[in-house]
């Protein structure tokens, strides 16, 4: 299994309640799931937990065979490069590098850097015109487009996306999120779509809905 | 994994160079003002030293004939040879010019024009035709000599100095000396001078050499003011590396997410922080001292003055001063960086990007309450703190204390200043300005202790001067001082003054113990000399009249403040006579006490005391004249000394340090403007989001940039107000605090409201030019870019 959560709970100092209860679940290589829910249910908790980027209070998360729980601060960076792929709302690109060092930067930082790969992606991104450019000079659309380019061109187990198209407007956004489940499948990848939208989430064939901290 | 995360940090720089001229700038310049203070402070330093030393040939013991004739050159050999420390010094007149002739490598440091160690100039001084040393005026009179003609504007009025050899051969004089000086350090074993030179006497050292003392406290507080340019240069520095922190902080957290561990990352910052701040130190050494000489004209002349080569050495950047000003500038980047890191290394990875303003607001109050607290231990320690440390951990505690508090008091003042405004504009101009305070306060910080140093610096330079200048006048004040050598020669010395003098005044004195404490009992005549010159700290009515018929005495500070004495306070002077203190006089170079009393009433308690040493007083015009006289009379010349000249001459030097005051101004100044124009242009970006919605409901680019303008000049305005109270509590703390818990005497403190005037202007016209680039970027933006703040899509 590539990803394993058992029993997750996670609060943070200014709530009162904890925002994950009790969370369990399983993903295999090759799936592809919606995390839908209100929100403050706790979906881009639950997201950064298993990125690594949170620690749980307690339970399990086990990616790939790791349990992040134990980690340290390096180890749970090793598995951010390495292993796990996340794709930001806010896309989160490096503003002084062009497109093209956008691209293969976490792949660089992997070790694993392939720039005939990254030519491949960002042809079927449709980004090869813009490589050059500085993501200040993109719209969003395209802006969100390097930044699943960066993820997938490291080539990660599992790709997690942070409504990738909440700052897209319908038509780009349907684009974006054909791109990504095509490019995901050819990988072989496991794939997280956290989302608010009842439309992009009916796209895959399995959802997780949370409510108030617990799936239901 | 290094390679790729320093290319992503260098990336930025290379977007941003603006930003990174910012934190170079902020650097290099904060080091600038380091190293210039510290150049500027050494030329201070010489100039004061000078000063003092003009006066200096009079510390000295000397060793003349006895029959006030020249001695043989044989003799000085013999002397040297039986271990005697002695430099000799002939003297003539070429014309109407004053010929001093002296050995460079013997005489001691600040009497020649050049000394030994000095450099090339030594070697010319010596070789060959020579050098003589004059003022410009003095050279021109200079008969036809085969000497090569130097000016050195520092070389007293009429008087031309050259090595011992080259002023034998012009006087026609060879093979002899007129006096020898003796200097302080002699060897235990010396054979005595009876033995070695039987027709020689030895006469002690002359009143004038406690300037040394007051030498000692300005150099105290020059080196304080130095650390106080460090502390507006850490500001600085801080206000720098802060903005290039702040400014990264969403590249941080993508470098993180995207895998790169902490660690790493700050320790690749922290070296790429260091490779900045070692370029940066290198440009600043160079520019600070660049700047120093520009500012100080006169270092070219002083290079080959009297004191040129120590001064050349150190312009020259030798390698400490390099070591020092990087060790500076990388000491400086550490204190300052280490915070930002430290924020950075507890940066939670999934932080959104707090509002600056609200993450501001909440550490204001925590700033305020630290702010606070300094002050209030700045107050205690100056009440209770004992203690050269507890006045210096006052000064720190005053400085940093002062400089927190402003960001809050300029929120209190901004918010006080929006109650009473009425139109929509100005309203917000208020709350607009409120809310840029956080994003200034360090470079507003800066200013207020630029601003605060110079007030201090005026403050205690100008002080320093009165008090110098007043000292001299106290001390020096007859125009020529005369010591005899026995009764018979005194005699002599009354009857010439009695022809060629317009007043004689005995210089009577006897050391006693008064008041628990070894002391001084000096006469004074009734006489104007005394009544036009010397001051009081305290004083009755009339202390001279009342003094006069004997009914009390003058007492010297130290005595005041060791015996706890005040006005009316009886002190026992002899057996049987106990009289009041009159007045209190400050007395700079003295460590003991000193109890005046009237002539007559001296003579009375000590008749066993007679006058050997004199002053007298004449028209400046008649002073060569009586010289003459007493010469002919048989009087050496090295027992009459023309203090008036010599004083006059200590006086003009001293003025240089107004140079150095005025560089100082301009520095700070200067590098403060440029912190606050670099972190104007760096919020200008920030603030679009602020300005447009302004611009779109009808205010105008124009008015929007003129808006900015009069908010620098508000804001610097109120800086400069909030600065001259630090400045004078600056001031007092060290001439006050500080310099009484080092040398036991306080330096009385004077306001020089003209000056403040002066410098608030230059503070405004900085901060005023500062702004003037910014705002005009901003009377021109494209309207497209405020309109991008409206647009939904990134």
């Amino acid at each position: 299994m590539l990803l394993r959560v058992e029993n997750v709970i996670k609060s943070y100092p200014d709530t009162e309640v904890p925002v994950l209860r009790g969370i369990s679940f399983g993903l295999d290589r090759g799936d592809m799931l919606a995390l839908t829910g209100e929100s403050g249910s706790g979906k881009s908790t639950l997201l950064h937990l298993t990125g690594g980027l949170d620690i749980a209070d307690s339970g399990e998360v086990i990616v790939d065979g790791t349990d992040l729980t134990p980690l340290d601060d390096a180890g749970r960076a090793t598995l951010r490069r390495g292993t796990v792929g996340v794709i930001f709302q806010q896309f989160n690109l490096i503003p002084s590098l062009t497109v093209s060092a956008n691209i293969a930067f976490q792949a660089r930082l992997a070790g694993r850097h392939d720039a005939a790969r990254d030519a491949d992606l960002a042809a079927r991104l449709g980004l090869t015109g813009h490589l050059h450019k500085y993501p200040e000079q993109l719209s969003g659309g395209q802006q969100q487009r390097v930044a699943i380019a960066r993820t997938l061109a490291a080539g990660p187990r599992l790709v997690l996306a942070d409504e990738p198209t909440g700052n897209l407007d319908e038509a780009i956004s349907d684009a974006v999120m054909d791109l990504l489940q095509e490019l995901v499948a050819e990988t072989g990848a496991g794939l997280i779509l956290v989302t608010h939208s009842e439309r992009l989430a009916a796209r895959l064939p399995r959802r997780l809905h949370l409510r108030a901290g617990r799936l239901t | 994994m290094s390679r790729v995360i320093l290319s992503a940090l260098l990336s930025h720089w290379q977007r941003n160079p603006l930003q990174l001229i910012t934190l170079l700038a902020g650097l290099a310049l904060a080091t600038a003002l380091w190293s210039g203070v510290q150049a500027i402070n050494a030329e201070a330093r010489a100039s004061y030293d000078a000063a003092a030393a003009t006066l200096g040939e009079g510390r000295y013991a000397q060793i003349t004939a006895r029959d006030g004739g020249a001695m043989s050159q044989d003799t000085y050999v013999a002397l040297r040879r039986a271990g005697w420390a002695v430099s000799p010094v002939i003297e003539g007149r070429i014309g109407d010019v004053r010929l001093v002739g002296l050995e460079p490598l013997t005489a001691p440091g600040g009497l020649g024009p050049v000394r030994a160690g000095g450099g090339a100039d030594l070697g010319a001084f010596l070789s060959g035709a020579g050098q003589i040393f004059a003022r410009a005026g003095t050279l021109a009179r200079l008969p036809d000599v085969t000497a090569e003609r130097v000016t050195a504007p520092d070389v007293a009025p009429n008087t031309a100095l050259t090595d011992i050899g080259v002023a034998q051969r012009l006087l026609d004089r060879p093979g002899q000396i007129d006096r020898l000086i003796v200097l302080a350090d002699q060897p235990l074993t010396r054979t005595p001078l009876e033995q070695v030179a039987p027709g020689l006497i030895r006469s002690a050292p002359q009143e004038g050499g406690d300037v040394a003392r007051l030498t000692d406290s300005f150099h105290l507080n020059l080196t304080a003011f130095g650390l106080l340019s460090f502390a507006v240069g850490l500001f600085i520095v801080q206000g720098a590396i802060g903005l290039a922190f702040e400014q990264r902080r969403p590249m941080v957290r993508t470098l993180r997410a995207l895998g790169v561990p902490l660690r790493r990352l700050i320790a690749l910052m922290a070296a790429e922080l260091a490779v900045l701040a070692l370029i940066a130190g290198g440009i600043g050494v160079a520019l600070g001292y660049g700047i120093a000489a520009a500012l100080l004209p006169d270092v070219a002349a002083t290079l080959r003055g009297l004191y040129g080569a120590d001064v050349a050495g150190q312009l020259s950047l030798r390698p400490v001063w390099w070591l020092s000003g990087l060790g500076i500038a990388l000491g400086g980047t550490a204190l300052a960086a280490s915070g930002a890191l430290w924020s950075l290394a507890h940066m939670p990875l999934l932080s959104g990007a707090q509002p600056r303003a609200l993450m501001m607001a909440r550490s204001g109050v925590g700033q305020a309450t630290i702010a606070a607290l300094l002050l209030v231990l700045s107050g205690a320690l100056a009440l209770w703190g004992e203690g050269l440390l507890a006045g210096f951990a006052m000064l720190g505690a005053l400085l940093i204390g002062g400089a927190l508090a402003l960001p809050p008091l300029l929120g209190l003042v901004l918010r006080w200043a929006e109650g009473p405004a009425r139109s929509a504009t100005a309203e917000w101009f208020w709350a607009d300005t409120r809310q840029q305070v956080p994003g200034l306060s360090l470079a507003l910080m800066a200013l207020l202790l630029a601003m605060a140093a110079n007030v201090g610096v005026s403050t205690m330079v100008s002080s320093f001067r009165l008090t110098f200048t007043g000292f001299l006048d106290q001390r020096l004040a007859s125009e020529l001082y005369v010591r005899a050598e026995d009764t018979a020669q005194a005699d002599v010395i009354r009857a010439v003054a009695r022809d060629h003098a317009d007043a004689i005044l005995p210089l009577l004195s006897v050391d006693r113990r008064v008041a628990g404490m070894p002391t001084e009992i000096y006469a004074a005549r009734d006489h104007a000399t005394y009544r036009d010159n010397w001051q009081f700290l305290r004083a009755v009515t009339d202390p001279w009249d009342r003094l006069a018929r004997g009914e009390g005495v003058l007492v010297n500070e130290q005595m005041y403040r060791r015996a706890g004495l005040g006005l009316g306070s009886e002190v026992v002077i002899a057996p049987g006579a106990r009289l009041p203190v009159l007045g209190i006089h400050g007395d700079y170079g003295n460590p003991i006490g000193q109890v005046i009393v009237t002539e007559p009433l001296f003579r009375d308690l000590y008749p066993e005391v007679t006058a050997l040493r004199f002053g007298l007083r004449s028209a400046p015009d008649q002073v060569a004249a009586l010289r003459r006289a007493l010469a002919e009379a048989g009087l050496p010349q090295a027992a009459m000394t023309d203090q008036a000249a010599l004083k006059a001459m200590s006086l003009a030097v001293f003025e240089r340090t107004f140079t150095v005051t005025t560089a100082l101004n301009v520095l700070t100044l200067a590098v403060a403007g440029f912190a606050i124009l670099m972190s104007l242009l760096t919020l200008a970006a920030m603030r679009l989001p602020q300005l447009a919605p302004v611009w779109a409901l009808g205010v105008t680019r124009r008015s929007l940039a003129r808006l900015d303008l009069l908010r620098a000049l508000v804001l610097a305005a109120l800086t400069a107000t909030l600065a001259l109270p630090l400045g004078l509590a600056l001031a007092w703390a060290l001439l006050a605090v500080v310099n009484v818990e080092a040398f036991g005497w306080r330096l009385p403190m004077y306001l020089f409201p003209l000056d403040y005037l002066r410098l608030t202007v230059l503070a405004l016209g900085a901060a005023g030019l500062a702004a003037l680039w910014p705002a005009w970027r901003l009377s021109r933006l494209p309207p497209a870019q405020l309109l991008g703040v409206f647009r939904n899509e990134r």
